[in-house]
């Protein structure tokens, strides 16, 4: 605790200073592609930390979290589609609509535990991926692309690359420090306490069910919000984005970083998208490379290695990427 | 009238797939207090198997027991190779190990039979519409579905109730120390019921198999509905399971089918037939929130541990 120099902050450090340098990268590299996946990273790996807040902080194991990556994503579409392109309606619509759905399933979902509790929350994302399913008015099954990202009234141009990746890095950063301030908090110890044995810290006189309501509510909004990035950096939202795989891997996110600290999920996030990304050329180059032929077959099957892998770190890597640095620098 | 018989019966053979795949699925809850995502793989495997067999064998019949025979081999091996490390650890570790191992089942699915799906033809003597009822026809082959269902959710009754590998299971399930003190090999035990779960998700599979496609991630959707099931059921109640099974089944096909109708008599035409779809795709999903919300544990809880 005490020393500041462990292995782990020295690799937090580098991450938050490599992501912060990301466009520069991709200027000396030429490679413009660089920004759009770490765009992407960022939006998502601010979804995987607000999921860590009530999964890692709360122990509230939430299996459709992808449900406000898809209402935050269709606030802004259909907002779009009708014409209504400034940031300063769609955001705050975007973000109450994730309030009140994790307001009302939070009610209902935390009167159950366990199993129950992540199969509930699974039901209710399931019924909003239907909902999604259905508008044909705006897609529907194959989605809806939107023409217009939000306008911020001329002071922030989303549609310059490099703009949208430092304010999606702004965005995450801020929820960072939210979160960190929040666990940290006094409302934090009660949600931590919580998790650790609930009887007794309403037997202390905490009414927890009301902490646990705010912690879901908060850690639905923060999702939003990297649901309307997510809507913005795409131009295009659909049902896949509800999907429940996709909360799926979210999960897998915050659980390979690591759900004891707040900035875990963000390693997780840059790690399983990277692999996700390069695990086709590794497979194609080393079984190139073995086999003596051309091997652009094999990249497709980069899963049949994320698969194992996933298994692998829930065997023997408890605590994800941070609980082996932390480790790591102890020894 | 007439659809309604035909849609409840259709309502009843999703009620017992449903439950061939759930019953595995809380047996390894209730005993092994596993969460497996990967059932569903399971499910696919069966299916996969059944057609891949059929076409060599040319026998229907012939390849339904070589594929349930293959799936249990299949399931048992998943347990000793990597699931059985997982017992007794957290449930979300379950969840995304065995996340992990549909992305692993699915890639190996396509590897080994091509990205296309598959057909699974039947023979033509269950080609045919019989009369149930005079003037109502029904397809033959989806009565032999409800008929084999009936019959192995009995014959799993009895196993479990009646017989000692069934006592055993029991015992299991309510203190697992104790039947491991008593000198029962509990690691064979968890593999043979993990084996048996397996094979019935794969025999829902592969008589699913001739009326849908066989194809990756055909057991993704279902297995959500399965969970629906064993949730509502009350997890480790066999039977909870069924009967959640059968509500399910029947208030999905009815409200699919009805729904649109009734909203009808409520709603304008245009109004109704967009909101038709998506309430009755969401109906489930009511029905398990309402259930949690009145009773947190499912309709049958499983006996206190």
């Amino acid at each position: 605790m005490s020393r500041l120099f462990t292995v782990r902050n020295v690799v937090v450090v580098a991450l938050l200073i490599f992501l912060a340098l990301v466009p520069f990268f991709a200027v000396l590299t030429g490679n413009a592609f660089l920004t759009t996946l770490f765009t992407r990273i960022v939006i998502l790996a601010i979804a995987a930390v607000s999921l860590n807040l009530i999964m890692g902080f709360g122990g509230m194991v939430s299996f459709g979290h992808a449900a406000y990556l898809g209402i935050g994503g269709y606030a802004v579409g259909i907002l779009a589609y009708e014409k209504v392109t400034s940031a300063f309606i769609q955001w705050p619509v975007a973000l109450v609509a994730c309030a009140i759905f994790a307001l009302i399933t939070g009610a209902l979902s935390l009167r159950t535990r366990g199993v129950y509790f992540i199969m509930i929350t699974l039901a209710f994302a399931q019924m909003i991926y239907y909902v999604g399913v259905s508008l044909d008015r705006y897609g529907a099954d194959d989605g809806l692309t939107i023409y217009t990202r939000s306008q911020f009234a001329g002071l922030i141009n989303l549609s310059n690359r490099t703009v949208f990746y430092y304010f999606c890095f702004a965005c995450l950063m801020g929820t960072i420090y939210l979160v960190w301030r929040m666990v940290n908090s006094r409302f934090g110890m009660v949600i931590q306490g919580a998790r650790s044995n609930d009887r007794r810290m309403r037997s202390i006189g905490f009414p927890t069910y009301r902490y646990r309501l705010v912690c879901f509510v908060i850690a639905g909004v923060l999702c939003g919000l990297s649901g309307v990035l997510l809507a913005n950096q795409a131009d295009f939202i659909s049902p896949a984005t509800m999907h429940w795989t996709r909360s799926g891997d979210l999960i897998v996110m915050a659980v390979l970083g690591g759900m004891g600290s707040v900035i875990g999920p963000v390693m997780g996030a840059v790690a399983l998208l990277v692999l996700e990304e390069t695990l086709p050329h590794i497979i194609g180059a080393v079984g190139g490379f073995v086999t003596g032929k051309s091997m652009v077959a094999a990249k497709e099957y980069w899963a049949l290695i994320l698969g194992p892998m996933l298994l692998l770190v829930v065997l023997f890597a408890r605590g994800g990427i941070d609980g082996l640095l932390r480790r790591f620098g102890r020894d | 009238m007439l659809l309604f018989i035909e849609q409840s019966l259709n309502g009843l053979q999703l009620g017992l797939l449903l439950f061939l795949l759930a019953a595995g699925l809380t047996l390894v809850f209730g005993i092994m207090d596993l969460v497996n995502l990967a059932h569903g793989s399971l499910y696919m495997l069966g299916a996969y198997f059944a057609a891949t067999f059929a076409a060599l064998t040319g026998s229907f019949v012939g390849a339904i027991f070589l594929a349930l025979f293959a799936t249990l081999l299949v399931g048992m091996a998943v347990e000793l190779i990597a699931l059985r490390r997982l017992y007794g650890r957290d449930h979300l570790d379950h969840v995304l190990g065995t996340f992990g191992l549909i992305l692993f089942s699915n890639e190996m699915v396509r590897l080994i039979w091509g990205p296309a799906g598959m057909n699974l033809p039947l023979p033509p003597w269950l080609n045919v519409p019989l009369q149930i009822l005079p003037g109502v026809y029904y397809p033959s082959y989806r009565l032999l579905i409800i008929a084999v269902a009936l019959f192995v959710a009995v014959l799993l009754y009895l196993v479990v109730m009646r017989t000692r590998i069934g006592m055993l299971i029991r015992a299991g399930a309510s203190n697992r120390e104790m039947i491991g003190a008593l000198g029962i090999n509990i690691k064979l035990l968890y593999t043979f019921v993990f084996g048996i779960g397996a094979a019935l998700a794969g025999l829902a599979g592969m008589m699913q198999a001739p009326i849908l496609t066989v194809q990756i991630g055909m057991g993704e959707n279902i297995l959500i509905l399965a969970f629906v099931v064993i949730i509502i059921g009350g997890i480790g109640s066999i039977r909870g399971a069924f009967v959640a099974a059968i509500l399910v089944g029947l208030i999905d096909t009815v409200g699919r089918a009805f729904l649109p109708d009734v909203l009808k008599l409520f709603l304008s035409n245009s109004a109704a037939s967009t909101a038709g779809p998506a309430l009755s795709s969401m109906l489930i999903y009511l029905v398990m929130a309402v259930i949690l919300v009145m009773r947190p544990e499912g309709l049958f809880p499983a006996a206190s541990k």
